[in-house]
């Protein structure tokens, strides 16, 4: 059987879950792009790369960054925003959009100003969001808004994990910690100032 | 968790939607007093719901969350049934049971938190239907009781299973016809709150939800001797216009009509001797003459 490959969609209005086709998840040290387990510096580097190349490069913090439930979460929303800064002096169409909480929204959601996990592509497709990142949201609702994202649009996404990582995303870290955000934000600076020198740092996504 | 961590972080307090500020600026998460006057001047537990437009139901969870005593501290347990469609909207911790579950789950919750936070006040409150409570899940209802498990129990008495078409529930009463149940409720309605008391609750009581005051009371009552002293239980009568053939305008009055003396709601209160003790300890310098003159009356 063909290997399969966490790829931007839009795959099915059901993909499968990437973990029940042979996707697993990186060990510490590692994370993995498009499904294969790379080290994490390599996909730090890509992340970095794809943020860069992007339109829309959107940051989604979900309620475990958005409270302020104890100092670390204080320290991870610090370098989440600085991280957003960095993206936002690269490309002024960077987006900062939050996922409070986890409820289904009646009548309906402003996809402008926050995304819910049980209909994310709304606000995809509201914002035209080509490259994602989640950060703080619980597992589950993570796996559920990745699938939702891959089965209906052609977003790529990334997923800074806290805990084990995503098969589900295009590309995932796992132990996420504000440490570890502050050097994927060392990387964009550094892919994008290989970029700027033209030493071939220019988008060279697996994905799209 | 207390009100200090009900609060966003600074970096992204612009970013997040109206609704959630004002959560933290205007909502009454560790207000002493908290009660159903402040409905519609702070911010609510619960805004927008899923219910049918004029449905008492709704009203009665207002009523509800708005009394909690603790909602910071608080866990909802609920079950299948109308209620069950508002509870995602409602911004108290909750948890749904596969149907008639809820007291057992709740007495399960009850007991892990209070091993996992021996020193703090944790309320577990059960808020179901009359399916879930009499009939499906009764064998479950009456073991908490039995147990004398130290959790709420509210059923919101619509007198039959409203979401699914109108079958006959145990607390529908004798003879009602409704359009599921065509050849009408064949036995007397379930007196619920006399086999609450024979089971052990140390508080119970019946009203219906048009008398906002009586309402507050009665919760807190019931969460408050629930977290000392053992169970209780709250049968709120939620009448379901739409399949007892009202208006949406209707419910307000068909609940007045059915809590005059000798009708079918007419308020009932139990206060086990225990309870009432407790009360009388808890109620402030000036009330506690008048609690002891009511318990005692």
């Amino acid at each position: 059987m063909e290997k399969y490959r966490v790829m931007p969609g839009p795959e099915a209005f059901l993909p499968p879950a990437a973990a029940c086709v042979g996707n697993v998840l990186p060990d510490p040290g590692q994370g993995h792009v498009n499904g294969e387990i790379v080290q994490e510096d390599v996909a730090m580097e890509e992340a970095a790369r794809q943020f860069l190349a992007a339109k829309v490069p959107t940051i989604f913090p979900g309620p475990l960054v958005l409270w302020n439930w104890n100092e670390k979460s204080a320290k991870k929303a610090s370098a989440i925003y600085k991280l957003y800064e960095v993206l936002k002096a690269h490309n002024p169409g960077a987006l900062l959009i939050p996922m409070p909480d986890y409820r289904p929204k009646y009548p309906k959601i402003n996809p402008e100003i926050e995304i819910n996990p049980n209909h994310p592509n709304l606000t995809i497709w509201h914002n035209k969001i080509d490259v994602c990142m989640f950060v703080g949201v619980h597992c589950h609702y993570a796996n559920l808004s990745l699938k939702i994202i891959r089965g209906g649009t052609n977003c790529y996404t990334i997923a800074m994990c806290a805990q084990a990582g995503h098969e589900d995303a295009m590309l995932s870290f796992r132990d996420a910690t504000p440490d570890s955000t502050y050097r994927l934000i060392e990387a964009v600076k550094r892919v994008k100032g290989l970029a700027s020198s033209g030493n071939g740092a220019s988008h060279a996504g697996t994905a799209s | 968790m207390s009100k200090e961590k009900i609060k966003i972080n600074r970096e992204f307090y612009d970013i997040m939607p109206k609704e959630y500020q004002e959560l933290v600026e205007d909502a009454t998460y560790g207000k002493e007093g908290r009660g159903w006057k402040d409905v519609g001047e702070s911010k609510e537990m619960i805004e927008e719901h899923s219910l049918c437009a004029g449905c008492p139901e709704s009203i009665a969870f207002r009523y509800v969350l708005a009394c909690l005593p603790n909602p910071e501290d608080t866990v909802m347990v609920g079950s299948t049934g109308c209620t069950s469609l508002v509870f995602p909207h409602v911004a108290v911790h909750n948890i749904h049971s596969l149907f008639g579950n809820q007291n057992a789950v709740a007495s399960g919750l009850k007991r892990a938190l209070s091993y996992r936070f021996p020193d703090k006040v944790k309320d577990v409150v059960v808020l179901a239907g009359d399916g879930a409570t009499v009939d499906i899940g009764l064998d479950m209802t009456l073991q908490s009781w039995f147990r004398q498990e130290k959790i709420a129990t509210i059923c919101f008495d619509n007198e039959l299973y409203a979401n699914t078409g109108g079958q006959s529930s145990g607390l529908m009463q004798k003879g009602f016809v409704a359009k599921m149940a065509p050849a009408g409720k064949k036995f007397d309605k379930v007196d619920l709150p006399e086999i609450a008391r024979q089971s052990g609750c140390h508080y119970v009581t019946m009203l219906t939800v048009s008398k906002p005051n009586r309402v507050e009371k009665a919760i807190r009552n019931a969460i408050l001797i629930a977290r000392e002293i053992g169970p209780t239980y709250v049968q709120l009568y939620t009448p379901c216009i739409l399949e007892i053939g009202k208006q949406m305008m209707e419910g307000l009055q068909e609940m007045r009509d059915s809590e005059g003396p000798g009708k079918r709601f007419e308020f009932k209160e139990y206060i086990s001797d225990e309870a009432k003790a407790y009360l009388e300890s808890i109620a402030p310098k000036k009330k506690r003459k008048k609690v002891t003159a009511q318990t005692e009356g």
